[in-house]
């Protein structure tokens, strides 16, 4: 048996030996993380689903002066609690109340309508009404914007009828029709929520090598096994070479059980229900897991690389986290900054599986030059890396 | 047989060693013997190519061991000091580790492996993690798994630093068989006695240089001193008053 493969076997044999901790980084992200995010989804998605079609109650201030807005309220599921604050005294207090009740988050929107509502609308003038809210909650956007919506609508249609009163007809008051074209597919609608799940492939695949490769490196050097390793007859690149392919074959798991763990839990997303369409089925599965192969490539060379580089196993440990936040830079910057793909982007490792990602997930075509250049430049930094490592390994300064 | 010829080696602004020469021949035991910081360990780890000398030679049955470190390293069995084996692995998984990076397959590799086993008397705590062993028991792995191809030369770097008597003694063994089968040993230490008692051929070395060389009867007469403690101390001094 030459070198490489009895390397290669004794570090896998050594590795699954240490099975809790290979447990630990092969099921904790690559398996429930995409649950776990897929769950959080799902919720918010429900959220999202609830709050459109779910009735809400709001307090209203003053409501008995605007009988006929309160209707129209109603009729867009905005129910309006009169009696709210109505022990407080006059309209001031009531008024204060309300906004005392939103400042502390008792009550997320509320409105109040003005004293002179009734004379105003009567009159043919603008007629008040205060919508109480807190624009930097988050939770109470939603609402806020319903009731922004309806007033909006009910304002519209009074406007409307009191210009046909006079003979003019509506579209006078409204010179300016805005429509709708959304140009997204349901896919790509979908893809806005997934766009997380290529960011976390990648940082599954980093994350479920770290380990192995820190052991047989720096782990190795510190126990004091890798110097009568070096006086073995086997060349140092061998050496190296099944060491960085131990821990491919680590990531490769890695990656595999997340790949799979995604497709099997964005199965339990209600995207339908929101009209957009999971593109991740079988075949898309497959495409992920080839598409983002090679960067497990790289990864397993930086990862060996960077305890390469270190004299103990601490501080091989803080390398390889530095090293794992390296690569996913990209990512962040391409989540942050949407691009399109392009060949000079596909140079760029670790951003260019991630975009590749994007296409498949939105449902579209794959460009085979861009997968040739993606896999091309990302072999090659992975091959630098592992020469990197090799000069390491050859140089004494690693058992000094 | 190991040739050294002028060898030398800085690290940084230390001189380790410079100009050390001597000859190890097969069929001997030869010590290496010298104060904590004289340049043992390096010497020793450059025999073991794990570390290139600055200048000089080292010659490994005949093979230039600094040009063609992969054949010098399948003639040697080295010992690293302070080295350990794989906790997560049986005795005889380890042993089978190097025999198989040795070249060794199939029922050569069998045979040769349990011989070591019971060379070292392993047999106890062959399929034994070695997580748990004792400092002893690890010893005696490591040295089974340096021997496992048959080495013609054992370079051994401080073998019984921490030893309890029995491992010592089985040490002892495995060293004087070693000797009679043929092999050239080579091994450091800071303890006089065990060299004294050992060793066919002794060589004192002090701060990076050789300071004496001869059986322990030749280095009495060379330092006029009877007691062998008295002679080594002698001879680091004549070094130290250059």
């Amino acid at each position: 048996m030459n070198g490489f493969l009895v390397v290669l076997q004794k570090e896998l044999l050594e590795g699954t030996r240490e099975w809790r901790a290979l447990a630990t980084t092969l099921l904790v992200a690559p398996l429930v993380g995409p649950f776990l995010f897929v769950g959080i989804t799902a919720f918010t998605m429900h959220q999202a689903i609830d709050d459109v079609a779910a009735a809400i109650e709001i307090p209203a201030v003053g409501a008995e002066r605007a009988p006929n807005l309160v209707a129209h309220l109603r009729q867009s599921l905005i129910d309006v609690d009169a009696e709210a604050f109505a022990d407080q005294g006059d309209q001031t207090a009531r008024h204060e109340a309300l906004r005392e009740a939103v400042r502390s988050g008792e009550v997320e929107v509320g409105i109040v309508v003005a004293e002179d509502f009734a004379e105003a609308l009567a009159a043919g003038q603008a007629a008040r009404v205060w919508v109480v809210a807190d624009s930097s909650s988050n939770r109470a956007r939603p609402e806020t914007n319903r009731v922004r919506t309806a007033l909006g609508a009910w304002s519209a249609t009074v406007g409307g009828i009191r210009l046909q009163l006079r003979g003019i007809h509506p579209t006078v008051g409204a010179p300016l029709a805005v429509l709708r074209d959304d140009v997204s597919t349901p896919s790509r609608r979908a893809y806005l929520l997934l766009g997380i799940v290529g960011y976390f492939v990648l940082f599954a695949v980093l994350i479920g090598g770290s380990q192995i490769a820190v052991d047989i490196t720096a782990g190795e050097r510190e126990r004091g096994s890798l110097e009568p390793l070096l006086a073995m007859p086997i060349r140092r690149e061998t050496l190296v070479l099944a060491k960085v392919l131990a821990t491919l074959v680590v990531m490769t798991a890695s990656l595999a059980i997340t790949v799979i763990s995604f497709a099997v839990a964005v199965q339990f997303l209600p995207l339908g229900e929101l009209g957009m369409t999971a593109n991740f089925g079988v075949v898309e599965a497959a495409q992920m897991f080839l598409l983002v192969f090679p960067f497990a490539a790289l990864a397993a060379a930086l990862m060996v690389a960077a305890a390469s580089l270190t004299r103990s196993f601490r501080e091989a440990q803080t390398y390889t986290s530095i090293a794992m936040i390296a690569p996913t830079l990209p990512v962040v910057f391409a989540a942050l900054r949407p691009m399109q793909d392009s060949v000079p982007l596909m140079l760029v490792p670790a951003l260019s599986q991630h975009l590749l990602l994007s296409d498949v997930l939105r449902a579209e075509a794959l460009d085979p030059l861009h997968i040739v250049t993606s896999v091309a430049s990302t072999a090659a930094v992975a091959a630098m890396l592992v020469w990197l490592t090799v000069r390491r390994f050859r140089s004494e300064k690693l058992i000094l | 047989m190991i040739e050294v010829t002028g060898l030398g080696k800085r690290f940084g602004d230390v001189q380790a060693i410079e100009g050390v020469s001597f000859v190890a021949p097969k069929g001997r035991i030869t010590g290496l013997l010298g104060p904590n910081g004289a340049g043992k360990s390096t010497t020793l780890r450059i025999l073991a190519t794990v570390l290139q000398a600055d200048h000089g030679e080292v010659r490994i049955d005949g093979v230039d061991a600094l040009k063609d470190p992969l054949e010098a390293r399948r003639r040697i069995g080295v010992l690293p000091h302070g080295s350990s084996v794989y906790g997560n692995m049986t005795a005889r998984e380890n042993i089978a580790y190097y025999a198989a990076l040795q070249g060794l397959t199939g029922a050569a590799a069998e045979a040769r492996i349990d011989r070591v086993i019971g060379q070292l008397y392993l047999e106890q705590i062959a399929d034994r993690r070695a997580r748990g062993f004792s400092q002893g028991q690890h010893i005696r792995v490591s040295l089974a798994r340096c021997m496992v191809h048959d080495p013609s030369i054992l370079i051994l770097d401080e073998p019984t630093n921490g030893l309890d008597v029995l491992t010592t003694r089985a040490l002892r063994h495995v060293i004087l068989e070693r000797r009679d089968a043929g092999c050239c040993v080579l091994f450091s230490s800071h303890v006089m006695q065990e060299v004294a008692a050992l060793c066919d051929q002794i060589v004192i070395i002090s701060r990076g240089h050789v300071a004496v060389t001869g059986t322990a009867h030749d280095i009495r007469i060379a330092t006029g001193k009877d007691d062998l403690e008295d002679a080594f101390l002698a001879a680091v001094d004549l070094e130290d008053s250059d």
